[in-house]
């Protein structure tokens, strides 16, 4: 996997659903330093449903650029094209970002009462595909982060259910 | 006279139980009746997001001659899965693959997120009404679903018509990417009640604890 790519920028997602604590901590001032810090130089919101809305700047000298917006048809190009994702525990948002082969720290949305969602996340986690981190420790994730230590996460697709699908049902393989 | 109506539905009733025994034993065997097939009618439900981008990875992979026709379900509340669903059946016929033109009907959602108890007796009484209504009209050969809830009354229905028909239905439930170490409700709900013949999970640990199911690797 690419180290950061100095001066790309940043992308942010909820996906369909809202979530401020996230928006929130990554629009602190602390979490714009360690960004600054680590070399990216702008940040892109997809809010979501969220109420929080973090401030647009047009990142003078030192500082960080940042835009937002609440829903995109696609996030396909965001995605794309983002040094580093910063996202919500939705596998559907996981998964966009893993086959994209982007570096991925997923945040846990403790507000939730039954967060399944996390399950997800830690077990990817630990096989280093991706980062795990809380609102509360996401500074510290992107300040400490070893983007080197990724692994670029295997695709896989549904074929054996359609092999074992295909033998039930007594169709041979041709 | 009355005699004749207490045996009658004695009969009835035997053969009911005969008919749900039957239906339980012959679960997850491939029947003598589907082998001669060339094409099999599927339902395909579909349960918004994550769900429904899972099931349509996976039609977008079968064979579309003998998994036809398709119908889709999705629940009525749910605007997203059937375009979607519908984008990739015209996909399908630019490839000159389909020969038969789907269906797509909407069911009732039987519970919303942070429905009050009350309410939600009397909208899963309608959401099975409508689920059963759908299957017996359906009449489907294979029934597709990977959660959550929407798939209840369907494979309630499908295990209903098994029952009540010689009509065989092949019930599949593939447990959703996002459950790692816990089924979901409605996944530890079906393997607990024997209904599907087929029950995918996708993660070692599920199959560990869940041992009738079947391990299939990760489908994304």
């Amino acid at each position: 996997m690419e180290r950061d790519s100095t001066r790309g920028y940043v992308f942010v997602t909820v996906g369909t659903t809202s979530f401020d604590a996230l928006v929130r901590i990554a629009d602190s001032r602390a979490c714009r330093e360690a960004l600054l810090s680590r070399g990216y130089s702008s940040v892109v919101f997809q809010i979501g449903r969220g109420s929080y809305i973090p401030q647009k700047s047009t990142g003078d000298e030192d500082s960080l650029k940042t835009n937002y917006f609440t829903f995109a048809p696609s996030l396909a190009d965001f995605i794309k094209n983002a040094a580093l994702i910063i996202s919500h525990a939705g596998s559907g948002s996981i998964f966009e970002a893993l086959r994209a082969g982007r570096p991925l720290v997923v945040v846990a949305n403790d507000a939730l009462m039954d967060n399944h969602q996390m399950e997800l996340a830690e077990e990817l986690a630990e096989s280093k595909y991706l980062f795990c981190a809380s609102p509360g420790t996401l500074v510290n994730t992107i300040t400490t982060m070893d983007l080197s230590s990724l692994i670029r996460y295997p695709a896989s697709t549904p074929l054996a259910v359609v092999q074992a699908l295909d033998q039930f049902l007594g169709f041979s393989n041709q | 006279m009355k005699m004749e109506v207490q045996w009658l539905l004695w009969t009835i009733f035997s053969i009911l139980v005969c008919r749900f025994g039957f239906a339980l034993w012959s679960r997850g065997r491939a029947l003598a009746p589907c082998l001669s097939k060339r094409s099999f009618s599927t339902l395909i439900v579909l349960g918004s997001g994550g769900h429904t981008a899972e099931m349509l990875d996976l039609v977008s992979m079968l064979n579309h001659e003998r998994y036809s026709p398709r119908c889709y379900v999705a629940a009525l509340t749910d605007n997203m899965s059937l375009s979607k669903a519908q984008r990739l059946e015209e996909s399908f016929i630019q490839q000159a693959a389909a020969n038969h033109k789907a269906r797509y009907l909407q069911i009732y959602r039987s519970r919303e997120v942070g429905q009050s108890y009350l309410t939600s007796m009397a909208t899963t009484t309608i959401g099975m009404a409508h689920g059963l209504w759908i299957v017996f009209r359906v009449r489907p050969d294979i029934i597709l679903c990977n959660g959550p809830g929407t798939c209840l009354p369907i494979c309630i229905a499908g295990f209903l018509l098994k029952v009540l028909s010689f009509k065989w239905v092949v019930m599949v439930y593939i447990e959703s990417i996002a459950r790692v170490r816990k089924l979901s409700l409605t996944g530890l709900l079906l393997y607990k009640l024997c209904l599907m013949d087929q029950f995918f999970v996708q993660w070692p640990k599920l199959k560990n604890k869940f041992p009738r199911a079947q391990y299939v690797d990760r489908l994304m």
